[in-house]
């Protein structure tokens, strides 16, 4: 709890500095249509003011500092002018509107959790499979963990099409995507969790002549818990990634991938940064959900 | 049909060797340890070579890994245009710089227990978040060449080698931080010669995650706009014109440089932290 | 013994920690003075103040009460002259450094040119018997000889005072006896004040001149035996009448202290 006041004051200085980079980043095309709507800009011309320091532009005209916040297709838009999108975009439209952000976050959460739950459960099974078969530890194994050196998400645009081509469409070729990015990390940290107990504590089972499935149970399985839901949060962000990666090589004109791409088509800044935003909350609330899920299973457990 | 049957056998066989070979005397030398994954690998190439062939799966759903191959070879100069563009200038310049600036936060951060607190907490949330989502913004403000790429790399790899850094940092024990009081030292004496070396292990964590986040920013970001070269720019035109071969060499050379951008940081990471328990095994 | 040149005093020394739970008492009124080339154990159980009072000499902790002062000076201007090398309970000696490497570190941060470096990691190496093994990682040798290491280190920049603080509490009791024995022989040769926490009653008596012993709630100074063994000690002396004779009043004292044991 003695964080709260620091964590406030880091988001307070980060607030800070996104609304003072605005005038940089802005001051120029506010510059040119004040000039067109004739207000006196010092200097005139945008030619002139191309190679000046933004700074020096903003200092020279000061009546122009609070467009800088207000502009309607802003370089970079001020913190209220994306909240505002936000709040207009999730609240003030109906779910099933085209321009909901809650209809387009639906769209890629749906594919997330659903790529997310097949990559999971073949996960922990690979993940059983791979602590109780040498065969597969030793071949398997190296692969799944040189896999997570290596930038798989680049495969998305392609399984996308090669789904789409045998007919497979809607959800399911973004759920893949998910389910594999997903995948490894569990695989990884489960193996990792299920070997966790240590020498003395499975001799202790071998002393009660334990056999392997009652040694799963009972040691294994309980112990591989922590690692697990450690492995479920990044595996939640990757899905969610996936997901809307997934959506952009096809032109997709839903999901939040899609927002992102339809916004970088129309120069629509606001649209990006409020899909941005949804996306970051979205990843937010999951991650979240997985740490409060993690308590209650560790604390009933009492491990935690 | 023959393929087919063919395949099938190609996969019995190489999984008896391996159940063989791991489950035999010499099943924790080195040589059996390397040899199990590679008769594997080998396999499954194997198998996809001749399922393909073997079923006539065409190319637009999944060209057989001798085609790929060939592919490769054929096309040499485009992948290395490729992979400079997108590797070596988005990539690696993306991580220079980005894990750099992180380094520095953390080694300033760490001067104040209030900003530490406060900042902690902030990065573990952003190093959760989808930052490739990014990439459209940072396009448009540096444009379509690599620079927008690099951008989209910093953002990416800071927080992780942030948080990792300013965890490292803090992980001396009190004893050791005793030891340089009583011998009466500096910050930067103590920052040099105790901290530092200590917070290595972690601070090369980080790195090692940052490899792989600095190729999937660089090569994503080419899918919201790039020039005519590039990696992720290849595999999205050559995915619109159903090339798959074309894809898949691509997917061979991220694969490889991914893998050699992390052996090489684990690589240095082994030399430098030679003396930690994790490394001595 | 007969010179009385005062190196360490306390006079009314106090510490009280602010917890949670109200305040601790971890030192309450301490008189004591240390004379140069004394060995001064402290010895009682834990809580008693004696790892705490070790740490305000070294100016590890700052007393709330009272004065001490350290060669004359304040602790804290005596921790900045260096004037005592500290011996912690573990060796703690840097994984990443060699032996060599450990034993120059105060070296280095003190500013002694690289030849005097050299010179005095060979001698101190030489001291504690670790010749040869300069090279060597200190996850690659034993506890015995990591603690020895770590006795080097305290020893490099030759300041007049040791503090040990339980150094040898972790080790087993034939490397104990061994660094005991090695320990005095040091201590004859280099004639420093040495200050040093024990829990063990043997240890105390078979090492000191002066024995502090220390009881908790509040943590004070219930009695201070002086040694009348000479200071050439074999360790058979252990069985020695003389011997036993003083640990039993350190046994005694410990008990008094005590009084619900």
């Amino acid at each position: 709890m003695r964080s709260v006041l620091p964590v406030l004051t880091v988001v307070a200085v980060i607030v800070a500095l996104w609304y003072a980079a605005c005038v940089p980043m802005n001051i120029k095309g506010v510059l040119t249509e004040a000039e067109r709507a004739g207000a006196a800009v010092q200097p005139e011309g945008a030619g002139a003011r191309r190679d000046l320091p933004a700074l020096r532009l903003a200092i020279n005209n000061g009546f122009a500092v609070p467009a800088t916040w207000a502009q309607d297709r802003p370089r970079l838009p001020a913190p209220h002018q994306v909240a505002a999108e936000l709040w207009d975009t999730t609240a003030m439209k109906k779910i099933t509107s085209k321009r909901s952000l809650v209809y387009h976050g639906w769209v890629t959460l749906s594919a997330t959790l659903l790529g997310f739950a097949i990559g999971t459960g073949l996960g922990i099974l690979l993940a059983v499979g791979i602590v109780h078969s040498r065969v597969m530890d030793m071949s398997v194994m190296p692969w799944a963990i040189v896999s997570q050196t290596i930038p798989i998400i680049a495969l998305a645009p392609m399984i996308i099409v090669v789904l789409y081509s045998i007919g497979v469409q809607g959800i399911l070729p973004k759920a893949v995507i998910s389910a594999y990015l997903s995948f490894f990390p569990v695989v990884v940290g489960m193996v990792k969790g299920l070997r966790s107990p240590d020498a003395m504590q499975l001799d202790l089972l071998r002393t009660y002549n334990a056999g392997k499935a009652q040694g799963f149970w009972k040691l294994r399985l309980p112990a591989s818990i922590p690692y697990l839901f450690a492995s479920l949060k990044i595996g939640i962000a990757a899905s969610l990634v996936g997901a809307i990666v997934g959506e952009l090589p096809t032109g997709a004109v839903a999901g939040l991938g899609a927002r992102l791409l339809a916004g970088s088509y129309y120069g629509q800044t606001v649209q990006i940064w409020a899909a941005l935003f949804a996306a970051a909350i979205l990843a937010a609330v999951l991650v979240g959900l997985l740490g409060l899920l993690q308590r209650l299973v560790l604390t009933r457990m009492g491990m935690a | 049909m023959m393929l087919v049957a063919l395949a099938a056998l190609v996969w019995g066989l190489g999984w008896w060797i391996n159940l063989r070979l791991a489950a035999g005397p010499s099943a924790q030398s080195r040589g059996v340890r390397l040899a199990v994954p590679v008769i594997f690998g080998v396999t499954v190439l194997a198998v996809w070579e001749l399922l393909v062939r073997g079923l006539d799966v065409p190319l637009v759903i999944l060209p057989a890994p001798s085609l790929i191959a060939a592919r490769f070879a054929a096309s040499l100069p485009v992948l290395w245009a490729d992979f400079v563009q997108t590797i070596l200038k988005g990539a690696l310049g993306g991580y220079v710089i980005g894990c750099g600036a992180a380094i520095l936060t953390a080694v300033l951060v760490d001067r104040s227990d209030f900003l530490r607190r406060g900042l902690l907490p902030v990065g573990n949330f952003v190093a959760a978040l989808p930052i490739v989502g990014t990439a459209p913004i940072l396009v448009m403000w540096f444009g379509f060449d690599w620079q927008s790429k690099a951008a989209v790399v910093v953002v990416m790899v800071f927080f992780p080698v942030l948080v990792n850094t300013v965890a490292g940092l803090r992980e001396t024990t009190a004893m050791q931080r005793d030891l340089m009081e009583t011998y009466a030292a500096s910050y930067w004496q103590g920052f040099f010669k105790l901290r530092l070396p200590a917070a290595l292990p972690f601070i090369f964590n980080g790195l090692k995650i940052a490899t792989t986040l600095a190729l999937v920013g660089a090569i994503v970001a080419e899918f919201f706009g790039s020039p005519t070269v590039g990696m992720g720019f290849r595999i999205s035109t050559s995915v619109g014109q159903l090339a798959l071969d074309m894809v898949w060499a691509e997917i061979v050379v991220a694969a490889l440089a991914g893998s050699v951008f992390y052996g090489a940081v684990a690589w240095v990471e082994k030399a430098v932290t030679f003396w930690h328990p994790s490394q001595r095994a | 013994m007969d010179n009385h040149e005062e190196v360490i005093r306390a006079d009314r020394l106090d510490l009280t920690f602010q917890t949670n739970d109200g305040p601790v008492h971890a030192l309450r009124d301490v008189n004591l003075t240390i004379d140069k080339g004394d060995f001064v154990s402290f010895i009682g159980p834990s809580g008693c103040g004696k790892t705490t009072f070790l740490r305000c000499i070294a100016a590890l902790e700052t007393p709330t009460g009272g004065m001490l002062s350290v060669n004359g000076m304040t602790a804290d201007e005596a921790r900045r002259a260096r004037a005592y090398g500290y011996v912690f309970q573990a060796a703690g000696l840097y994984p990443w450094r060699t032996i060599a490497g450990n034993i120059r570190l105060p070296l280095e941060i003190m500013g002694f040119s690289r030849d005097e470096q050299v010179r005095r990691v060979n001698d101190v190496l030489q001291l504690v018997d670790l010749e040869g093994f300069g090279g060597k990682y200190p996850w690659q040798l034993s506890g015995g000889m990591q603690q020895r290491a770590s006795i080097a280190r305290a020893l490099s920049f030759d300041a007049d005072i040791l503090l040990m603080d339980e150094p040898f509490g972790a080790l087993d009791e034939i490397v104990r006896d061994h660094l005991n024995e090695q320990l005095l022989a040091l201590w004859a040769r280099t004639g420093k004040t040495i200050g040093f926490v024990t829990h063990s009653i043997p240890e105390a008596v078979y090492l000191s001149t002066r024995i502090v012993v220390m009881s908790p709630r509040p943590g004070r100074i219930t009695d201070v035996i002086e040694s009348p063994l000479p200071r050439e000690r074999p360790l058979d002396i252990r069985e020695s009448p003389e011997f036993i004779e003083i640990a039993h009043r350190v046994r005694e004292g410990l008990r008094a202290g005590h009084g619900d044991v």
